[in-house]
Protein backbone atom coordinates (compact mmCIF):
# COMPACT_ATOMS: atom_id res chain seq x y z
CA UNK A 1 0.00 0.00 0.00
CA UNK A 2 2.79 2.30 1.27
CA UNK A 3 4.38 1.98 -2.52
CA UNK A 4 1.26 3.67 -3.55
CA UNK A 5 0.62 6.16 -1.64
CA UNK A 6 3.75 8.30 -1.65
CA UNK A 7 3.14 9.86 -4.94
CA UNK A 8 -0.52 10.39 -4.87
CA UNK A 9 -1.90 14.18 -5.19
CA UNK A 10 -3.50 15.82 -1.88
CA UNK A 11 -6.70 15.45 -3.67
CA UNK A 12 -6.90 12.02 -4.05
CA UNK A 13 -5.27 11.46 -0.84
CA UNK A 14 -7.93 13.59 0.88
CA UNK A 15 -10.70 11.09 -1.02
CA UNK A 16 -9.14 7.72 0.28
CA UNK A 17 -8.72 9.18 3.95
CA UNK A 18 -12.43 10.50 3.57
CA UNK A 19 -13.68 7.23 2.43
CA UNK A 20 -12.06 5.70 5.42
CA UNK A 21 -9.38 3.50 2.90
CA UNK A 22 -6.57 4.73 4.57
CA UNK A 23 -5.82 6.75 7.95
CA UNK A 24 -3.72 8.91 8.47
CA UNK A 25 -1.40 7.67 10.81
CA UNK A 26 -0.87 4.85 7.71
CA UNK A 27 -0.12 7.26 5.39
CA UNK A 28 2.31 8.96 7.75
CA UNK A 29 4.16 5.54 8.33
CA UNK A 30 4.11 5.67 4.63
CA UNK A 31 6.37 8.74 4.42
CA UNK A 32 8.16 8.14 7.54
CA UNK A 33 9.31 4.77 5.50
CA UNK A 34 9.76 6.16 2.36
CA UNK A 35 12.13 8.85 4.04
CA UNK A 36 14.25 6.52 5.95
CA UNK A 37 14.44 4.26 2.53
CA UNK A 38 15.61 7.24 0.21
CA UNK A 39 16.97 10.08 2.72
CA UNK A 40 19.71 8.97 3.76
CA UNK A 41 21.50 9.03 -0.69
CA UNK A 42 19.22 11.95 -0.74
CA UNK A 43 19.67 14.18 2.24
CA UNK A 44 16.64 16.21 2.16
CA UNK A 45 16.16 16.51 5.71
CA UNK A 46 17.38 18.58 8.36
CA UNK A 47 16.05 16.43 11.07
CA UNK A 48 12.61 15.26 11.66
CA UNK A 49 10.36 13.97 14.60
CA UNK A 50 8.70 10.41 14.26
CA UNK A 51 7.19 10.57 17.50
CA UNK A 52 5.53 13.72 17.09
CA UNK A 53 4.57 13.24 13.08
CA UNK A 54 2.49 10.09 14.69
CA UNK A 55 0.34 11.79 17.13
CA UNK A 56 -0.51 14.71 14.80
CA UNK A 57 -1.68 12.22 12.67
CA UNK A 58 -3.86 9.99 14.98
CA UNK A 59 -5.25 13.56 16.05
CA UNK A 60 -6.28 13.94 12.66
CA UNK A 61 -7.88 10.92 12.70
CA UNK A 62 -9.51 11.13 15.96
CA UNK A 63 -10.95 14.46 14.27
CA UNK A 64 -11.94 12.77 11.41
CA UNK A 65 -13.54 9.18 13.75
CA UNK A 66 -15.79 12.29 15.38
CA UNK A 67 -16.73 13.94 11.67
CA UNK A 68 -14.90 17.23 12.10
CA UNK A 69 -12.38 17.00 9.06
CA UNK A 70 -10.76 20.06 8.94
CA UNK A 71 -10.84 20.14 4.98
CA UNK A 72 -8.74 18.16 2.27
CA UNK A 73 -5.15 19.08 4.13
CA UNK A 74 -6.17 17.29 7.30
CA UNK A 75 -3.42 14.58 7.96
CA UNK A 76 -1.51 15.17 5.13
CA UNK A 77 2.37 15.59 5.69
CA UNK A 78 4.04 19.04 4.74
CA UNK A 79 7.47 19.22 5.30
CA UNK A 80 8.97 22.30 6.40
CA UNK A 81 11.91 24.32 5.30
CA UNK A 82 14.44 24.71 7.82
CA UNK A 83 13.97 28.55 8.23
CA UNK A 84 10.05 28.34 8.97
CA UNK A 85 9.44 28.10 12.68
CA UNK A 86 8.04 25.41 14.29
CA UNK A 87 7.40 25.27 18.33
CA UNK A 88 9.51 22.79 19.99
CA UNK A 89 11.29 21.72 17.17
CA UNK A 90 15.15 22.55 16.24
CA UNK A 91 15.28 25.67 13.85
CA UNK A 92 18.99 25.81 11.95
CA UNK A 93 18.68 27.55 8.91
CA UNK A 94 21.36 24.95 7.86
CA UNK A 95 23.70 27.16 9.75
CA UNK A 96 26.37 26.42 12.66
CA UNK A 97 24.72 29.49 13.93
CA UNK A 98 21.53 28.16 14.68
CA UNK A 99 22.83 24.54 15.44
CA UNK A 100 21.43 23.92 18.90
CA UNK A 101 18.43 26.81 18.54
CA UNK A 102 14.72 25.38 19.13
CA UNK A 103 11.98 27.71 18.08
CA UNK A 104 9.71 29.14 21.19
CA UNK A 105 6.41 29.28 19.18
CA UNK A 106 4.90 28.57 15.69
CA UNK A 107 5.22 30.63 12.80
CA UNK A 108 2.04 31.79 11.58
CA UNK A 109 2.15 29.59 8.28
CA UNK A 110 2.89 26.80 10.73
CA UNK A 111 -0.09 27.98 12.47
CA UNK A 112 -2.23 27.85 9.57
CA UNK A 113 -1.13 24.78 8.31
CA UNK A 114 -2.42 23.23 11.76
CA UNK A 115 -5.58 24.73 11.58
CA UNK A 116 -6.14 22.84 8.77
CA UNK A 117 -5.21 19.82 9.89
CA UNK A 118 -2.04 19.30 7.97
CA UNK A 119 0.85 17.59 9.83
CA UNK A 120 3.91 19.54 9.96
CA UNK A 121 6.47 17.34 8.50
CA UNK A 122 10.54 17.43 9.04
CA UNK A 123 12.93 20.17 9.31
CA UNK A 124 14.38 20.81 5.21
CA UNK A 125 17.39 21.19 4.16
CA UNK A 126 18.40 25.06 2.09
CA UNK A 127 21.41 27.12 1.52
CA UNK A 128 22.42 28.34 4.60
CA UNK A 129 20.18 31.40 5.74
CA UNK A 130 18.48 30.65 2.23
CA UNK A 131 21.58 32.26 0.40
CA UNK A 132 22.50 30.32 -2.54
CA UNK A 133 21.40 28.46 -5.91
CA UNK A 134 21.94 24.86 -5.19
CA UNK A 135 21.69 23.99 -1.38
CA UNK A 136 25.42 23.46 -1.52
CA UNK A 137 26.14 26.13 1.05
CA UNK A 138 24.15 24.23 3.69
CA UNK A 139 26.11 23.67 6.79
CA UNK A 140 24.37 20.47 7.80
CA UNK A 141 24.57 18.37 4.25
CA UNK A 142 24.59 18.28 0.67
CA UNK A 143 21.17 17.43 -1.00
CA UNK A 144 20.91 15.20 -4.01
CA UNK A 145 18.70 15.72 -7.10
CA UNK A 146 16.08 12.91 -7.00
CA UNK A 147 16.26 12.53 -10.70
CA UNK A 148 20.10 12.54 -10.69
CA UNK A 149 21.83 12.36 -7.32
CA UNK A 150 25.33 13.43 -8.48
CA UNK A 151 23.22 17.01 -9.24
CA UNK A 152 21.97 19.41 -7.32
CA UNK A 153 18.52 19.95 -6.21
CA UNK A 154 18.63 23.88 -6.84
CA UNK A 155 18.50 26.24 -4.22
CA UNK A 156 17.68 27.73 -1.47
CA UNK A 157 14.75 25.71 -0.82
CA UNK A 158 16.26 22.68 -2.40
CA UNK A 159 15.54 20.20 0.80
CA UNK A 160 11.62 21.51 0.39
CA UNK A 161 12.10 20.67 -3.96
CA UNK A 162 13.61 17.36 -3.54
CA UNK A 163 11.69 15.71 -0.20
CA UNK A 164 7.90 16.28 -2.89
CA UNK A 165 9.97 14.99 -5.58
CA UNK A 166 10.78 11.70 -3.99
CA UNK A 167 7.88 11.34 -2.31
CA UNK A 168 9.03 12.07 1.42
CA UNK A 169 6.31 14.77 1.91
CA UNK A 170 3.12 15.28 -0.15
CA UNK A 171 3.92 18.75 -0.36
CA UNK A 172 6.22 21.41 1.74
CA UNK A 173 6.84 25.58 2.10
CA UNK A 174 9.75 26.94 1.15
CA UNK A 175 10.65 31.02 1.36
CA UNK A 176 11.42 32.60 -2.35
CA UNK A 177 14.27 35.93 -1.87
CA UNK A 178 15.18 35.92 -5.58
CA UNK A 179 13.94 32.23 -6.52
CA UNK A 180 14.90 30.17 -4.26
CA UNK A 181 11.14 28.27 -4.45
CA UNK A 182 10.48 28.70 -8.30
CA UNK A 183 14.30 27.60 -9.40
CA UNK A 184 14.49 23.89 -7.06
CA UNK A 185 11.58 23.17 -8.03
CA UNK A 186 11.82 23.76 -11.71
CA UNK A 187 15.13 21.83 -11.61
CA UNK A 188 13.02 18.73 -9.21
CA UNK A 189 10.47 18.62 -11.79
CA UNK A 190 7.60 19.84 -8.83
CA UNK A 191 5.72 23.06 -8.82
CA UNK A 192 6.73 25.59 -6.63
CA UNK A 193 4.50 29.02 -6.24
CA UNK A 194 6.03 32.03 -4.64
CA UNK A 195 3.35 34.47 -3.80
CA UNK A 196 3.01 38.20 -4.27
CA UNK A 197 4.63 40.29 -1.54
CA UNK A 198 2.39 40.54 1.30
CA UNK A 199 0.06 37.90 0.57
CA UNK A 200 1.51 35.50 3.34
CA UNK A 201 3.00 36.40 6.72
CA UNK A 202 6.45 36.38 7.31
CA UNK A 203 6.01 35.71 10.76
CA UNK A 204 8.00 33.60 12.12
CA UNK A 205 10.49 33.45 8.77
CA UNK A 206 13.89 33.63 9.48
CA UNK A 207 14.58 37.06 7.90
CA UNK A 208 17.11 37.33 4.76
CA UNK A 209 15.78 39.94 2.88
CA UNK A 210 12.56 41.21 4.07
CA UNK A 211 11.54 43.23 1.02
CA UNK A 212 12.15 40.51 -1.26
CA UNK A 213 11.34 37.23 1.32
CA UNK A 214 7.84 35.46 0.80
CA UNK A 215 7.13 32.03 1.94
CA UNK A 216 5.03 30.29 -0.77
CA UNK A 217 4.37 26.24 -1.57
CA UNK A 218 5.62 23.10 -3.39
CA UNK A 219 3.43 20.34 -4.26
CA UNK A 220 3.24 17.97 -7.25
CA UNK A 221 0.22 19.12 -9.08
CA UNK A 222 -0.90 22.58 -9.26
CA UNK A 223 -4.12 21.87 -7.55
CA UNK A 224 -2.30 20.50 -4.62
CA UNK A 225 0.07 23.73 -4.82
CA UNK A 226 -3.85 25.56 -4.79
CA UNK A 227 -5.32 23.86 -1.52
CA UNK A 228 -1.94 24.60 -0.01
CA UNK A 229 -1.74 28.18 -0.55
CA UNK A 230 -5.10 29.14 0.42
CA UNK A 231 -4.32 27.53 3.68
CA UNK A 232 -1.10 29.93 3.93
CA UNK A 233 -2.46 32.90 2.76
CA UNK A 234 -4.66 36.05 4.27
CA UNK A 235 -3.75 39.17 6.18
CA UNK A 236 -1.75 38.84 9.48
CA UNK A 237 -1.18 41.28 11.95
CA UNK A 238 2.02 40.02 13.09
CA UNK A 239 3.69 40.99 9.94
CA UNK A 240 3.13 44.33 9.54
CA UNK A 241 3.89 44.34 5.38
CA UNK A 242 1.05 41.47 5.24
CA UNK A 243 -1.87 42.77 3.03
CA UNK A 244 -5.59 42.59 3.65
CA UNK A 245 -6.62 41.96 0.19
CA UNK A 246 -9.24 39.49 0.24
CA UNK A 247 -8.19 35.54 -0.38
CA UNK A 248 -10.68 33.59 -3.15
CA UNK A 249 -10.89 29.96 -3.17
CA UNK A 250 -8.02 29.01 -5.26
CA UNK A 251 -8.72 25.42 -5.95
CA UNK A 252 -12.80 26.45 -6.77
CA UNK A 253 -11.32 28.45 -9.91
CA UNK A 254 -8.48 26.08 -11.39
CA UNK A 255 -10.63 24.48 -13.96
CA UNK A 256 -11.67 27.03 -16.47
CA UNK A 257 -12.72 24.70 -19.79
CA UNK A 258 -12.30 27.08 -22.80
CA UNK A 259 -10.81 30.06 -21.13
CA UNK A 260 -8.07 32.07 -23.28
CA UNK A 261 -5.92 34.27 -21.52
CA UNK A 262 -3.58 36.85 -23.69
CA UNK A 263 0.13 35.80 -22.57
CA UNK A 264 3.27 37.39 -22.98
CA UNK A 265 6.43 36.44 -24.27
CA UNK A 266 9.79 38.46 -23.23
CA UNK A 267 12.29 38.59 -25.75
CA UNK A 268 14.59 39.55 -23.03
CA UNK A 269 14.31 35.72 -21.10
CA UNK A 270 15.70 33.83 -24.37
CA UNK A 271 18.65 35.58 -24.28
CA UNK A 272 22.31 34.47 -24.39
CA UNK A 273 22.84 31.74 -21.53
CA UNK A 274 19.88 29.64 -22.25
CA UNK A 275 20.15 26.03 -22.84
CA UNK A 276 18.61 24.97 -26.35
CA UNK A 277 16.50 22.17 -24.55
CA UNK A 278 15.39 24.29 -22.00
CA UNK A 279 14.15 26.67 -24.79
CA UNK A 280 12.15 24.44 -26.80
CA UNK A 281 10.62 22.90 -23.76
CA UNK A 282 9.63 26.41 -22.82
CA UNK A 283 8.82 27.31 -27.21
CA UNK A 284 6.48 23.75 -26.95
CA UNK A 285 4.59 25.39 -23.84
CA UNK A 286 4.17 28.37 -25.69
CA UNK A 287 2.54 26.42 -28.71
CA UNK A 288 0.84 24.47 -26.66
CA UNK A 289 -1.03 27.54 -24.77
CA UNK A 290 -1.28 28.80 -28.84
CA UNK A 291 -3.18 25.72 -29.70
CA UNK A 292 -5.69 26.09 -27.19
CA UNK A 293 -6.87 29.54 -28.26
CA UNK A 294 -4.50 31.96 -26.15
CA UNK A 295 -3.30 35.12 -27.76
CA UNK A 296 1.05 35.18 -27.50
CA UNK A 297 2.20 38.48 -27.32
CA UNK A 298 5.64 39.93 -27.61
CA UNK A 299 6.11 42.02 -24.41
CA UNK A 300 9.33 44.55 -23.66
CA UNK A 301 10.74 43.89 -20.24
CA UNK A 302 13.86 46.15 -21.29
CA UNK A 303 15.92 46.90 -17.87
CA UNK A 304 16.05 42.92 -17.53
CA UNK A 305 19.86 42.72 -17.56
CA UNK A 306 19.83 44.89 -14.49
CA UNK A 307 18.03 42.63 -12.29
CA UNK A 308 20.74 40.31 -10.93
CA UNK A 309 22.91 43.55 -10.11
CA UNK A 310 20.09 45.29 -8.61
CA UNK A 311 18.70 42.26 -6.82
CA UNK A 312 22.51 41.56 -5.00
CA UNK A 313 22.41 44.97 -3.63
CA UNK A 314 19.40 45.13 -2.58
CA UNK A 315 19.28 41.46 -0.88
CA UNK A 316 22.86 41.87 0.78
CA UNK A 317 22.01 45.42 2.18
CA UNK A 318 18.98 44.27 3.86
CA UNK A 319 20.71 40.66 4.74
CA UNK A 320 23.61 42.18 6.33
CA UNK A 321 20.99 44.35 8.53
CA UNK A 322 18.87 41.52 9.68
CA UNK A 323 21.93 39.19 10.39
CA UNK A 324 22.95 42.17 12.67
CA UNK A 325 20.98 40.32 15.31
CA UNK A 326 23.11 37.12 15.38
CA UNK A 327 26.05 38.20 17.85
CA UNK A 328 26.28 35.89 20.43
CA UNK A 329 24.52 37.32 23.01
CA UNK A 330 20.80 35.89 23.47
CA UNK A 331 20.69 33.47 21.28
CA UNK A 332 23.11 31.11 18.76
CA UNK A 333 26.26 30.11 18.61
CA UNK A 334 28.77 32.02 21.29
CA UNK A 335 32.45 31.90 20.80
CA UNK A 336 34.15 30.47 23.60
CA UNK A 337 37.28 32.36 22.83
CA UNK A 338 35.64 35.85 23.68
CA UNK A 339 37.96 38.62 25.30
CA UNK A 340 35.17 40.63 25.89
CA UNK A 341 32.08 41.62 25.22
CA UNK A 342 32.82 43.59 21.67
CA UNK A 343 35.18 40.55 20.86
CA UNK A 344 32.05 37.81 21.21
CA UNK A 345 30.69 39.38 17.89
CA UNK A 346 33.43 38.99 16.30
CA UNK A 347 34.35 35.62 17.15
CA UNK A 348 31.46 34.40 17.05
CA UNK A 349 29.99 35.69 13.48
CA UNK A 350 33.06 34.70 12.42
CA UNK A 351 32.76 30.71 13.55
CA UNK A 352 29.08 31.01 13.43
CA UNK A 353 28.51 31.71 9.79
CA UNK A 354 29.69 30.02 6.44
CA UNK A 355 31.35 31.35 3.60
CA UNK A 356 28.52 32.62 1.55
CA UNK A 357 26.79 34.28 4.60
CA UNK A 358 30.00 36.42 5.35
CA UNK A 359 30.43 36.88 1.60
CA UNK A 360 26.89 38.82 1.75
CA UNK A 361 27.02 40.56 4.62
CA UNK A 362 30.46 42.17 3.70
CA UNK A 363 29.44 42.86 0.32
CA UNK A 364 25.76 44.52 1.78
CA UNK A 365 27.87 46.11 5.03
CA UNK A 366 30.35 47.90 1.72
CA UNK A 367 27.33 48.94 -0.49
CA UNK A 368 25.64 50.53 2.77
CA UNK A 369 28.58 52.05 4.20
CA UNK A 370 29.26 55.52 4.17
CA UNK A 371 30.23 57.21 0.81
CA UNK A 372 28.64 54.08 -1.68
CA UNK A 373 25.13 54.43 -0.58
CA UNK A 374 23.86 56.53 -2.94
CA UNK A 375 26.27 54.98 -5.75
CA UNK A 376 24.59 51.55 -4.98
CA UNK A 377 22.05 51.25 -2.49
CA UNK A 378 19.94 53.80 -3.72
CA UNK A 379 20.84 53.60 -7.43
CA UNK A 380 19.77 49.81 -6.85
CA UNK A 381 16.23 51.00 -5.70
CA UNK A 382 15.43 53.14 -8.46
CA UNK A 383 16.80 50.37 -11.24
CA UNK A 384 13.87 48.42 -9.15
CA UNK A 385 11.43 50.88 -9.92
CA UNK A 386 12.12 50.74 -13.53
CA UNK A 387 11.81 47.08 -13.49
CA UNK A 388 9.06 47.07 -11.24
CA UNK A 389 7.74 49.99 -14.39
CA UNK A 390 8.38 47.33 -16.95
CA UNK A 391 6.20 44.33 -15.50
CA UNK A 392 2.86 47.09 -14.76
CA UNK A 393 3.39 48.30 -18.41
CA UNK A 394 3.42 44.55 -19.57
CA UNK A 395 0.26 43.93 -17.84
CA UNK A 396 -1.46 46.65 -19.40
CA UNK A 397 -1.54 44.05 -22.28
CA UNK A 398 -0.98 40.54 -21.39
CA UNK A 399 -2.19 38.60 -18.28
CA UNK A 400 0.79 36.63 -17.55
CA UNK A 401 3.79 36.49 -18.91
CA UNK A 402 5.74 32.65 -19.49
CA UNK A 403 9.06 32.44 -19.32
CA UNK A 404 12.20 30.16 -18.67
CA UNK A 405 11.72 28.98 -14.74
CA UNK A 406 15.34 28.67 -14.67
CA UNK A 407 18.51 29.21 -17.83
CA UNK A 408 19.54 25.25 -17.35
CA UNK A 409 18.57 22.15 -15.93
CA UNK A 410 20.06 20.89 -12.93
CA UNK A 411 23.54 21.31 -12.49
CA UNK A 412 26.06 18.83 -11.45
CA UNK A 413 27.50 19.18 -7.82
CA UNK A 414 30.36 21.74 -7.68
CA UNK A 415 30.37 23.15 -10.62
CA UNK A 416 29.27 26.58 -9.83
CA UNK A 417 30.77 26.19 -6.38
CA UNK A 418 33.79 28.23 -6.45
CA UNK A 419 32.24 30.66 -8.69
CA UNK A 420 29.61 33.05 -6.46
CA UNK A 421 29.19 35.21 -9.78
CA UNK A 422 27.80 32.40 -12.46
CA UNK A 423 25.98 31.05 -9.22
CA UNK A 424 24.23 34.08 -9.11
CA UNK A 425 23.35 33.96 -12.69
CA UNK A 426 21.47 30.86 -12.13
CA UNK A 427 18.70 33.08 -10.85
CA UNK A 428 18.37 35.22 -14.25
CA UNK A 429 15.08 34.65 -14.40
CA UNK A 430 13.38 34.57 -11.35
CA UNK A 431 14.87 37.73 -9.48
CA UNK A 432 12.97 39.94 -11.80
CA UNK A 433 9.56 38.82 -9.96
CA UNK A 434 10.39 39.20 -6.77
CA UNK A 435 11.96 43.03 -6.78
CA UNK A 436 8.60 43.67 -8.35
CA UNK A 437 7.10 41.51 -5.73
CA UNK A 438 5.07 39.81 -8.25
CA UNK A 439 3.76 36.31 -7.96
CA UNK A 440 5.13 33.50 -10.01
CA UNK A 441 4.79 29.58 -10.56
CA UNK A 442 7.53 27.07 -12.02
CA UNK A 443 5.39 24.09 -13.27
CA UNK A 444 6.94 21.17 -14.85
CA UNK A 445 7.20 21.25 -18.61
CA UNK A 446 9.59 18.18 -19.78
CA UNK A 447 12.69 16.90 -19.30
CA UNK A 448 15.89 16.87 -21.19
CA UNK A 449 17.42 13.97 -23.52
CA UNK A 450 19.44 13.06 -20.06
CA UNK A 451 15.96 13.17 -17.99
CA UNK A 452 16.35 16.07 -16.09
CA UNK A 453 13.42 18.33 -15.38
CA UNK A 454 12.58 21.17 -17.16
CA UNK A 455 10.39 24.86 -15.75
CA UNK A 456 7.82 26.75 -17.12
CA UNK A 457 7.91 29.90 -15.05
CA UNK A 458 4.33 32.24 -15.10
CA UNK A 459 4.67 35.25 -13.51
CA UNK A 460 1.11 37.06 -13.00
CA UNK A 461 -0.42 40.80 -12.22
CA UNK A 462 0.05 41.65 -8.64
CA UNK A 463 -2.57 39.30 -6.47
CA UNK A 464 -2.96 37.86 -9.50
CA UNK A 465 -2.68 33.78 -7.98
CA UNK A 466 -6.02 32.34 -8.84
CA UNK A 467 -5.41 33.07 -12.70
CA UNK A 468 -1.78 32.51 -12.57
CA UNK A 469 -3.22 29.33 -11.45
CA UNK A 470 -5.69 28.34 -13.97
CA UNK A 471 -3.25 29.36 -16.69
CA UNK A 472 -0.77 26.99 -15.07
CA UNK A 473 -3.58 24.24 -14.40
CA UNK A 474 -4.41 24.99 -18.61
CA UNK A 475 -0.92 23.44 -19.27
CA UNK A 476 -0.75 20.53 -16.54
CA UNK A 477 -4.38 19.54 -17.61
CA UNK A 478 -2.64 18.21 -20.81
CA UNK A 479 0.53 16.88 -19.85
CA UNK A 480 1.46 14.00 -17.66
CA UNK A 481 5.11 15.10 -16.62
CA UNK A 482 3.81 15.11 -13.00
CA UNK A 483 2.84 11.79 -13.52
CA UNK A 484 6.49 10.92 -13.57
CA UNK A 485 8.50 9.96 -10.84
CA UNK A 486 12.48 9.57 -10.14
CA UNK A 487 13.39 5.97 -9.37
CA UNK A 488 16.24 6.87 -6.66
CA UNK A 489 18.22 4.22 -8.10
CA UNK A 490 22.04 3.66 -7.78
CA UNK A 491 24.63 6.39 -6.06
CA UNK B 1 39.71 38.28 -10.78
CA UNK B 2 39.87 42.14 -10.28
CA UNK B 3 40.13 43.80 -6.79
CA UNK B 4 38.13 46.78 -6.87
CA UNK B 5 40.43 50.00 -5.54
CA UNK B 6 38.45 51.08 -2.80
CA UNK B 7 36.97 47.82 -0.92
CA UNK B 8 39.09 47.70 1.94
CA UNK B 9 37.92 44.57 3.24
CA UNK B 10 39.52 45.12 6.60
CA UNK B 11 37.47 47.82 7.27
CA UNK B 12 34.33 46.44 6.24
CA UNK B 13 34.40 43.61 8.22
CA UNK B 14 35.13 45.65 11.09
CA UNK B 15 31.52 48.03 9.97
CA UNK B 16 30.15 43.92 9.66
CA UNK B 17 31.50 42.78 13.49
CA UNK B 18 32.93 39.65 11.63
CA UNK B 19 36.45 38.43 12.15
CA UNK B 20 38.03 37.52 9.07
CA UNK B 21 40.69 35.02 8.05
CA UNK B 22 43.81 35.96 5.59
CA UNK B 23 42.86 33.23 3.11
CA UNK B 24 38.99 34.96 3.74
CA UNK B 25 40.00 38.15 2.99
CA UNK B 26 41.93 36.97 -0.31
CA UNK B 27 39.20 34.97 -1.60
CA UNK B 28 36.41 37.33 -0.40
CA UNK B 29 38.58 40.26 -2.18
CA UNK B 30 38.70 38.50 -5.64
CA UNK B 31 35.39 37.13 -5.63
CA UNK B 32 33.46 40.47 -4.31
CA UNK B 33 35.89 42.07 -7.20
CA UNK B 34 33.75 40.19 -9.65
CA UNK B 35 30.52 40.63 -8.85
CA UNK B 36 30.90 44.86 -7.87
CA UNK B 37 32.38 44.34 -11.73
CA UNK B 38 29.06 42.81 -12.84
CA UNK B 39 26.91 45.32 -10.43
CA UNK B 40 28.84 48.27 -12.23
CA UNK B 41 26.55 47.71 -15.19
CA UNK B 42 23.91 50.25 -13.03
CA UNK B 43 25.60 52.67 -14.08
CA UNK B 44 23.97 52.42 -17.48
CA UNK B 45 20.99 53.26 -16.43
CA UNK B 46 19.41 56.67 -16.59
CA UNK B 47 17.46 56.95 -13.07
CA UNK B 48 17.29 60.73 -13.24
CA UNK B 49 13.71 61.44 -11.87
CA UNK B 50 12.86 58.10 -10.84
CA UNK B 51 11.63 57.24 -7.58
CA UNK B 52 13.46 54.58 -5.78
CA UNK B 53 11.44 51.57 -4.29
CA UNK B 54 12.00 50.19 -0.72
CA UNK B 55 8.90 47.72 -0.94
CA UNK B 56 6.77 46.66 -4.09
CA UNK B 57 3.63 47.28 -2.17
CA UNK B 58 4.31 49.78 0.58
CA UNK B 59 2.00 50.09 3.73
CA UNK B 60 2.30 52.81 5.54
CA UNK B 61 1.02 53.38 9.56
CA UNK B 62 -0.38 50.16 10.22
CA UNK B 63 -1.71 50.89 13.55
CA UNK B 64 -2.82 48.16 16.31
CA UNK B 65 -4.55 49.01 19.38
CA UNK B 66 -3.25 50.01 22.40
CA UNK B 67 -4.46 46.59 24.71
CA UNK B 68 -1.62 44.59 26.00
CA UNK B 69 -0.97 40.85 24.47
CA UNK B 70 0.52 38.09 25.90
CA UNK B 71 4.36 38.33 25.28
CA UNK B 72 7.42 35.11 25.84
CA UNK B 73 7.14 33.81 29.04
CA UNK B 74 11.11 34.30 30.58
CA UNK B 75 11.27 30.82 29.94
CA UNK B 76 10.94 30.38 26.27
CA UNK B 77 12.69 33.31 25.72
CA UNK B 78 15.63 32.68 27.71
CA UNK B 79 15.41 28.78 26.50
CA UNK B 80 18.24 29.74 23.60
CA UNK B 81 20.59 31.92 25.89
CA UNK B 82 24.58 31.02 25.53
CA UNK B 83 24.56 31.73 29.14
CA UNK B 84 22.09 33.19 31.86
CA UNK B 85 22.12 34.15 34.88
CA UNK B 86 18.99 34.20 37.21
CA UNK B 87 16.18 35.60 34.69
CA UNK B 88 19.20 37.40 32.46
CA UNK B 89 21.29 36.72 29.19
CA UNK B 90 24.89 36.92 30.64
CA UNK B 91 27.49 38.12 28.36
CA UNK B 92 31.68 38.85 29.31
CA UNK B 93 32.70 41.88 30.95
CA UNK B 94 31.49 44.89 28.69
CA UNK B 95 33.74 47.89 30.94
CA UNK B 96 36.65 47.29 32.65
Amino acid sequence: MSAELIFKPITELASLLAEGKVSSVELMRAHVARTRAVDPRLQAFNSFDEADALSQAAASDGRRAAGASRGPLDGIPVGMKDVISVAGQPLTASSRMLANYVSPYDATVTRRLREAGAIIWGRLNLDEFAMGSSTENSATRTTGNPWDLTRVPGGSSGGSAAAVAAGEAAAALGSDTGGSIRQPAALCGVVGLKPTYGLVSRYGLIAFASSLDQIGPFARSVEDTAITLGAIAGHDPLDSTSLRNPIPDYRAGLDRPGATWKLGIAREYFAEGLDPEVAAAVERAVDHYRSIGCEIREVSLPHTKYAVGAYYIIATAECSSNLSRYDGVRYGHRSAEAADAVDLYFKSRAEGFGAEVKRRIILGTYVLSSGYYDAYYLRAQKVRTLIRRDFLNAFREVDAILTPTSPTAAFRKGERAADPLAMYLSDIYTIGVNLAGLPGISVPCGFTRGRLPIGLQIIGKPFGEADMLAIARAYERDHAWSAQHPEMNGA
Amino acid sequence: MSRPADLDIDHVARLARISLSEEEKAAFSGQLGDVLAYIALLKEVDVSGVEPTAHAFPVENVWAEDVAQPGLPVEAALRNAPARRDNLFAVPKVVE
